[in-house]
């Protein structure tokens, strides 16, 4: 019993002397990799960290292996594409310049426009229209857009904001948020709105489809519709629909800022000041103030004849 | 012992009416089924969209804002009976005043339902008060309007406290429950010579304060046309074109009401000819004066015949909305001013007619203020189909504009049923002035 005893203490010593032995190199160990695995942590910092903008706004950095793909849920597809479509383009106003001495009424872009905006045949975002200023004076055809304003009456008498003017100069319509009230339409001098008195044309193919405010699709009953200027279009660096469609180089399209235009038929690039400059542009109504961001180019010259058919029509607008 | 019997006389014919009865029930329940009717109609547009109506791109805005500027035109009058003529102490109409005010109320309180049946999306009405604007005159709108409606219905209430006393007191034919309420409501009144002071100086007030808040709403409503630069709406002379007229549209329908209510509720010793014969000269007076602004509205531009005024004034001098124009000019405004000048037709039975002439005139006119300017913008109406450059409304739409006529009849039903149509405690306080005086 006590010899037991003795044997135990001895081997109590050595197991003591031997643990800590252990221990000692264990957290040496420990100690180093612990040390190794912040550095290396630190060194990762930089590399593979990235900065992430959460839904609340928030800026954070987290380390690339936590991200992990979400689904992007149709309510945050469509916060992200309004707060898109709402800031606009930064450094950009865009600018359109409409050649009067070119259109022949071929009306690509009005059916160009009516297909990628979902609208009905009477519903024009961009309208060919006969004009005739006087009895002695030529008619002419005359595309008008939405005149995209720098003092938009319709901006202006929106009750809800659904209507507003982007740091681009774009005037878009958020049918998200419009109550129907058509006041803009009372407003515009140019005839430019629309209205969904029914159904839209694709409603039910449309249903489902994330609302996009640059494009104004899905169109919805009861909201007003408008020229966007191809907003979706110029976010991707492309021209406009109608300026694309058309076969007789009416239409530039271009940034006012670098002073550049390009012809849509041609893909040929001006300098905006001076094509204005050279062939005495306008813009449409002046005297209201409404400052147009659609400048035209006068009738001077054209290359067509006037059809026999439309005479009539573009008569009708002469001053009684 | 006379001026007892004089007011309890007093008491007891303006009380008479307070009562169901047959024709009562009859006229409701035929108001109330129109009313579902032209509800029914309004479905129908919930339903298939605006499209059931004649509106399109270039007239969008149609009989629905008219009516509206009908609606906001005949809650004027209130303010002009009953605040400015007893400010001016004209004692002749502080019979008529609680007519006034119940028609100022019940057109001022549907005028909001007409605007928003005019919306293609009223599920969003909140929007205006969630992302309301206030550079939109339509935020102004709703502000002065609610105003004027909260108003309108206190200058109703206050001069109203001591005739509901004498309602929960001399009703003796009436429900518990229906005395409960005219004592609730009466504050405790019981006549004291304080209570009477803060009456007088209540009504002062909002005698006062009802003025600019009513010339707001109409001058508002004006501005919903005047601040876009179309030919027609351009004018810098809406504000009190639009508020005279309103001057015009409520006397008339005053004066309807005036007749209906003497005859059917007997009250001939209170609605006397010589009330008749007063307002008719009031009718007059404001008709002169909204011709003036008709000359100017109309000659100034027709003179100059800038190219998008002179389309508008050829349509309506000559062209497709002349007859409406004239029959609306001549029948609504220059007639009536004619006939009410000489005395013999300012009787009642003339004055009935001429008033509904002259009412319906002034819904006839706002019609042809909206729609001829809305039918000629500055560019051609071309590449849409016919429906959208000539306006035609449609039954539906008729229905659906009929319906707020309807809820302001029951409105202005049921107020005329529950509570004295004149003044019981004014009456008497008047005869007894009188009797004092004489004396």
């Amino acid at each position: 019993m006590i010899e037991n005893n003795q044997k135990s203490n001895k081997n109590t010593r050595r197991e003591f002397l031997q643990n800590l032995g252990i221990v000692g190199v264990g957290s040496l160990l420990a100690g180093s990799a612990f040390f190794a695995a912040r550095k290396y942590d630190s060194k990762k910092t930089a590399a593979d960290r990235v900065k992430v903008l959460t839904a609340e706004n928030k800026l954070v950095e987290i380390e690339k292996s936590a991200i992990t793909e979400v689904e992007k849920t149709p309510a945050t597809q469509l916060t992200y594409l309004q707060k898109q479509g709402r800031d606009g383009i930064a450094g950009s106003r865009f600018v359109m310049v409409i050649d009067l001495s070119k259109c022949q009424n071929a009306r690509k872009c009005m059916s160009a426009c009516q297909n990628a905006h979902h609208l009905r045949p009477e519903q024009h975002h961009i309208n060919v229209l006969k004009m005739q200023e006087t009895e002695t004076t030529q008619p002419y055809y005359m595309p008008k857009p939405c005149q995209h304003c720098d003092n938009p009456p319709c901006v202006a008498v929106c009750p809800v904001d659904a209507t507003f003017k982007r740091q681009d100069g774009i005037v878009l319509i958020d049918n998200e948020r419009c109550i129907g009230c058509r006041f803009c339409i009372a407003a515009c001098p140019y005839s430019a709105r629309v209205f969904n008195w029914q159904e839209p044309l694709n409603a039910q193919a449309d249903e489902g489809l994330v609302y996009n405010v640059e494009l104004n699709v899905p169109q919805k009953k009861g909201t007003i519709s408008k020229c966007l200027f191809s907003a979706d279009r110029v976010r991707e660096g492309k021209l406009p629909y109608c300026v694309s469609a058309c076969p007789n180089g009416v239409y530039y399209f271009g940034d006012e800022n670098e002073d550049v235009v390009t012809n849509g038929t041609t893909k040929e690039s001006f300098r905006f000041k001076k094509l204005i400059a050279d062939n005495a542009g306008y813009t449409l109504m002046p005297e209201l103030g409404t400052k147009p961001r659609v400048y035209y180019l006068p009738p001077k010259g054209k290359s067509y004849p006037f059809q026999e058919k439309d005479r009539e029509e573009a008569a009708e607008h002469l001053p009684i | 012992m006379s001026e007892r019997i004089n007011s309890e006389k007093i008491t007891a014919d303006l009380l008479r009416p307070i009562r169901l009865n047959k024709g009562f029930m009859v006229w409701m329940g035929v108001l109330s089924i129109s009313l579902l009717v032209c509800l029914f109609a309004y479905f129908l547009q919930l339903r298939d969209g605006m499209i059931v109506t004649g509106l399109g791109d270039y007239v969008s805005w149609g009989m629905y804002i008219s009516n509206f500027v009908f609606f906001v035109a005949s809650s004027l009058i209130g303010m002009l009976i009953s605040g400015v003529l007893s400010l001016l102490k004209q004692k002749w109409a502080a019979p008529l005043a609680r007519i006034a005010e119940i028609i100022a109320l019940a057109f001022a309180a549907v005028a909001g339902l007409v605007i928003v049946m005019d919306m293609g999306r009223p599920d969003r009405l909140l929007n205006v008060f969630i992302h309301g604007r206030i550079q939109s005159p339509i935020l102004w709108d709703v502000t002065v309007i609610t105003s004027y409606m909260i108003v309108s219905a206190l200058f109703l209430y206050i001069p109203l406290i001591p005739d509901l006393k004498i309602c929960a007191q001399k009703l003796t034919n009436i429900p518990p429950f229906a005395r409960k309420i005219y004592e609730f409501l009466s504050l405790n009144w019981s006549d004291t010579p304080v209570q009477r002071e803060l009456i007088r100086k209540s009504t002062r007030t909002i005698a006062i304060l009802i003025i600019p808040i009513a010339l707001a709403i109409h001058t508002v409503t004006s501005w919903l046309f005047a601040n876009t630069s179309r030919a027609g709406w351009d004018s810098t002379i809406f504000g009190p074109y639009f508020v005279a007229g309103a001057f015009v549209a409520g006397t008339a329908a005053v004066i309807i009401a005036m007749f209906i209510f003497r005859k059917v509720y007997h009250l001939e010793e209170y609605i006397t000819e010589f009330h008749f014969d007063k307002i008719g000269q009031l009718l007059v007076l404001v008709s002169l004066l909204y011709l003036y602004f008709n000359v100017n509205e109309y000659m100034v531009p027709a003179y100059k015949m800038k190219r998008a005024d002179a389309f508008h004034i050829h349509e309506l001098f000559v062209g497709s909305h002349a007859l409406l124009f004239w029959i609306t000019q001549l029948g609504g405004l220059i007639i009536p001013i004619i006939l009410l000048i000489l005395k013999p037709f300012r009787k009642p039975i003339p004055m009935l007619v001429i008033s509904t002439m002259v009412l319906i005139g002034s819904w006839l006119k706002r019609y042809i203020i909206v729609i001829p300017t809305m039918e000629h913008p500055y560019l051609p109406v071309q590449n849409v189909p016919l429906k959208f450059s000539v306006y035609t409304p449609t039954l539906i739409e008729i229905l659906v504009t009929i319906a707020p006529m309807i809820m302001v009849l029951l409105i202005i039903t049921v107020l005329a049923k529950v509570i004295p149509i004149i003044p019981i405690h004014e009456t008497i306080e008047h005869q007894q002035e009188i009797a004092s005086k004489k004396k």
